[in-house]
């Protein structure tokens, strides 16, 4: 059985000049111990299904599915208050901005408490010692000192162990990082990835990584979606979809990256492609 | 024939005022650095956030000067400390920012923020200055029906180049290009780089390129500097600095940076299977 499994998503999005549809029919599955990466530019709608799949988004927006199901539980009918209990527990994310997610006025130790308490219903030194403990994991150095740190205090890098301490507390059986590396430079990239990447083999999770960098995809992903305008437009294995990808869309999206110029000019999407001929090839 | 930029161990320092329980300090943020750019070349500077790139941006831009060091500008001692800044040296040097969200005065039209360099640095008549902000829409690919519009009627890759096209207006010779397609998507940032080079050809510019991605580095420029802690780590051509890295840092930093092809895939779920 899958983990999560969404099918014909729709989410719109009520505008002065009518419902705008942010994400157009989309389906996909997550099984266990799965890396998904969802790529895409940005207004293609992945922060956007990922964000309706937890129940995120504001009241303004309208979500429809045919089925949206974690773990054989349907997450459409059920009310918010028992949503709430399966998000932040069985279903973690991770944000962009490591620093904006964490709250400024409160330590990033009452914050991770915070999740320990609501959740698993531990005790004051239970919840300490559990917190020291996922500081280690994810490789805060002195984290017992770190737990009355506040945010601002620590740079972008920690913070984003802090999130990802955050995330794993309650040991989630999906994992979604939307962008996870995007604000942090590259060498702080690389070691949150390896980070993620062992966490995820270690705790068996599934995980949805969602990202417009090819190579964070390259690096991390067993399976890839490609996105466009709200549509799934391609669904493929890593290897193949880089060797050889069957859209005209993924083929200029790869053929877009610096690595892969050829001559002096880098071929451009719009310079050959039109909406409707990217749509042909879409997949359902 | 002279560089048209030219930096002679530049310092920087910022002093951090102490308060009652804090002691006064400074902070070296760029400490002797020295280089070299030739007319119709592309300098890369590439650093992790804090290395002092962007303050080295703004030394070569005469918005802040340095705090020792000389810095040339075709052949000519720049001071901005003690001379001030003419109208002369303004026009040869010119920057872009990273986020065109920001850069761009969202009360002003487009055609008001191409024509206001032209403004403050040149005695132009107001139809003349008409006619430049028109011409240099064109270069940057928008069109002449964009002059009234405001910046909040276009995209990040159309409002990057409405600010390559301000930066350009005064006829520089020097472009500094701090970050200019990291807020961008792959495609937008595809045809900004195209744009970039065209631009180069046309008016042989030459451009210092302020970047943390490697990969856009290796597609545009000559010569790389990479530069950790305030300090140039590795100076050299492109190839002899992508090819060759001396420096732990810069091999650290290739090791780093993602890579999208097909070998490496392979090698990842080769390992993963293991």
């Amino acid at each position: 059985m899958s983990l999560l499994e969404v099918e014909n998503l729709v989410v719109e999005f009520q505008t002065a000049s009518g419902p705008f549809r942010a994400v157009n029919g989309v389906s996909l599955k997550v099984n266990e111990g799965e890396v998904l990466a969802i790529v895409g530019e940005s207004g293609s709608g992945k922060s956007v299904s990922m964000l309706a799949a937890m129940g995120l988004l504001p009241w303004t927006a309208k979500v429809t599915a045919d089925k949206l199901q974690f773990n054989g539980i349907d997450l459409l009918g059920m009310s918010s208050s028992e949503r709430r209990r399966i998000v932040g527990k069985d279903i973690a994310m991770i944000f962009q901005e490591p620093i904006a997610s964490l709250n400024p006025c409160f330590t990033v130790g009452f914050q991770i408490e915070e999740v320990l308490r609501l959740h698993l219903g531990l005790d004051k030194a239970a919840r300490r010692a559990r917190a020291i403990e996922l500081f280690e994991l994810v490789g805060i150095p002195n984290p017992a000192e770190r737990l009355s740190h506040f945010p601002h205090q620590m740079s972008g890098g920690q913070c984003q162990r802090v999130m990802i301490a955050i995330a794993l507390s309650c040991n989630p059986k999906l994992l979604i990082a939307d962008e996870p590396t995007t604000a942090l430079d590259v060498t702080i990239q690389k070691q949150i990835l390896d980070l993620l990447m062992r966490l995820q083999a270690e705790h068996g999770m599934g995980m949805i990584i969602i990202t417009h960098n090819m190579g964070v995809v390259a690096e991390t992903a067993d399976r890839v979606i490609v996105q466009y305008k709200g549509r799934k437009i391609e669904e493929a294995d890593v290897l193949s979809l880089f060797e050889s990808p069957r859209s005209a869309y993924t083929r200029a999206l790869l053929s877009a990256l610096p690595d892969n110029a050829t001559g002096d000019r880098l071929p451009t999407i719009a310079e050959f492609l039109t909406d409707d001929q990217i749509f042909a090839g879409a997949v359902r | 024939m002279t560089p048209v930029l030219e930096a002679r161990d530049i310092v920087r320092d910022y002093h951090v005022p102490g308060s009652l329980l804090k002691r006064a300090r400074i902070v070296h943020a760029v400490k002797g650095v020295s280089f070299a750019v030739d007319q119709g070349k592309t300098l890369a500077i590439v650093g992790e956030s804090g290395c002092g790139k962007s303050t080295l941006a703004r030394i070569v831009t005469m918005i802040d000067p340095a705090t020792s060091g000389e810095m040339l500008i075709d052949g000519e001692r720049v001071d901005i400390a003690s001379d001030g800044l003419t109208p002369e040296m303004r026009r040869k040097v010119q920057i872009v920012f990273q986020n065109p969200y920001g850069t761009l005065n969202p009360r002003k039209k487009i055609g008001d923020i191409l024509s206001e360099p032209l403004i403050i640095n040149t005695s132009m008549k107001a139809d003349e200055r008409r006619d430049m902000a028109m011409a240099m829409l064109k270069k940057v690919g928008l069109e002449e029906k964009h002059y009234g519009r405001y910046p909040h009627m276009f995209s990040g890759g159309q409002r990057q180049r409405v600010a390559i096209a301000r930066a350009l207006m005064l006829n520089p010779r020097l472009l500094v290009l701090d970050e200019p397609v990291s807020a961008l998507d792959l495609s937008v940032q595809a045809q900004v780089l195209n744009l970039l080079a065209d631009l180069q050809d046309e008016f042989q510019l030459t451009y210092v390129f302020i970047s943390h991605d490697l990969s856009v580095v290796r597609y545009i420029a000559d010569d790389v500097m990479v530069m950790y802690y305030g300090e140039a780590v590795e100076y050299g051509s492109r190839d002899e600095v992508f090819s060759d890295p001396k420096h732990s840092y810069t091999k650290t930093l290739f090791a780093a940076t993602p890579r999208a092809d097909v070998d490496s895939i392979k090698a990842r779920l080769a390992r993963k299977a293991a």
